[in-house]
């Protein structure tokens, strides 16, 4: 009766072959801090003047609390490389459907004005 | 009789090797069963991610379309609530990645602990939820719903909003597509919400069965997807909050 993660409860390494890994709490706490600081950030950002860059702002501090949340509280980056194949892939496609519609819409009255 | 019994008769011990009660019988090993569920976790949160998508796209034509409606109309948005919801939901997503850890290294007290939290903080979230939206109901920006526009056509009508802002009043062609801003808004927040009740209620079985030991004993996988259907959740409002409620707030 082989139970694999008995052994290495804490110790990454601690048993043979493919490895469960588990990620210390201070890693969670980092990225929590990160969070709530970029959170601060993106609220502070809202009421400064910037044009343009607002959203850009806006997207840009989501699109990296998303990817904190990402790698590390859903654990994509000790993943299997299946795993991290299909979040990419998944990632593209929804770039694409997004990217290719709005491109379109924004584009439409292009030159009629 | 049927082909397989002759096959087991036929290689008796061979065939079958010993394994932990959770694991399956088609997989080769634990691992190899935590990998496939990992994966196929990965595929439903990708269907949910183009669900989603979907309405994000939504949003940000009629954003493009109709943008000075859609930024009064997100005056009309507590950045308080918003950002402390957000803070909760933080919160909460960092309180399951602990509860993840706690199973993984069988500390039962800590896990329910975590589990627990995660809880509450979930119910904060849609508590102050509740206040935002019995606000818009008390003042008809429910869309289809005795929608009122005097709030934009008249902004000095609604002193609270206007004190902070001092919005200009909209011609009433720019101030009727504010009801498109709140149904999009009501349809964003409102999915999330239905996402968070589920998630909530999968949470209150999980705290029994983490009491029980379920997920103390080796096997962590129902957690750690758990986990990652509640950090999804957490992503979709990571989003939400900016789009929603900052896209303008300098005027």
């Amino acid at each position: 009766m082989s139970e694999p993660i008995q052994h290495g409860v804490e110790h990454e390494n601690d048993h043979g072959g493919h490895e469960h890994h588990v990620t210390p709490p201070i890693v969670y706490l980092v990225i929590f801090g990160c969070l709530l600081t970029l959170t601060g950030l993106t609220v502070g950002a809202s009421y400064i003047e910037m044009g343009v860059f607002n959203p850009i702002v806006a997207i840009a501090i989501g699109v990296v609390k998303a990817t904190l949340v990402v790698l590390f509280f859903m654990g994509v980056k000790y993943s299997t490389k299946l795993t991290k194949l299909t979040v990419g892939a998944g990632l593209f496609t929804f770039m694409v459907l997004i990217g290719m519609t709005l491109a379109d819409y924004f584009t439409r009255a292009w030159g009629r004005w | 009789m049927s082909d397989s019994t002759i096959i087991t008769h036929g290689a008796p011990e061979a065939q079958h090797h010993e394994h932990p009660s959770y694991q399956r019988h088609h997989f080769e090993s634990v691992e190899q069963q935590a990998d496939a569920t990992n994966f196929a976790m990965w595929l439903f949160l990708l269907t949910e991610i183009m669900f989603f998508g979907g309405l994000f796209t939504a949003y940000l034509i009629y954003r493009n379309w109709y943008y000075p409606a859609f930024v009064e109309a997100s005056h009309q948005l507590n950045i308080f609530w918003g950002t402390a919801n957000t803070a909760v939901l933080i919160s909460s997503s960092f309180t399951m990645a602990m509860g993840v850890y706690f199973a993984e290294t069988r500390r039962k007290g800590w896990l329910v602990f975590c589990l627990v939290l995660t809880f509450l903080l979930g119910l904060v979230f849609l508590g102050i939820k509740t206040i935002e939206y019995s606000e818009k109901i008390e003042k008809h920006h429910v869309p289809g719903f005795h929608y009122s526009v005097s709030a934009f056509t008249d902004p000095q009508s609604d002193p609270e909003i206007y004190k902070e802002y001092h919005d200009k009043p909209m011609a009433l062609d720019m101030a009727r597509h504010t009801e498109l801003y709140f149904f999009l808004y009501f349809a964003m927040t409102g999915m999330h919400a239905l996402h968070m009740i589920i998630g909530i209620a999968i949470l209150g079985v999980m705290i029994f069965k983490a009491r029980a030991g379920a997920y103390t004993a080796g096997h962590v996988t129902f957690v750690e997807n758990f986990g990652l259907y509640w950090h999804f959740v957490d992503i979709v409002w990571i989003f939400l909050f900016p789009l929603l409620y900052l896209i303008s707030r300098h005027q």
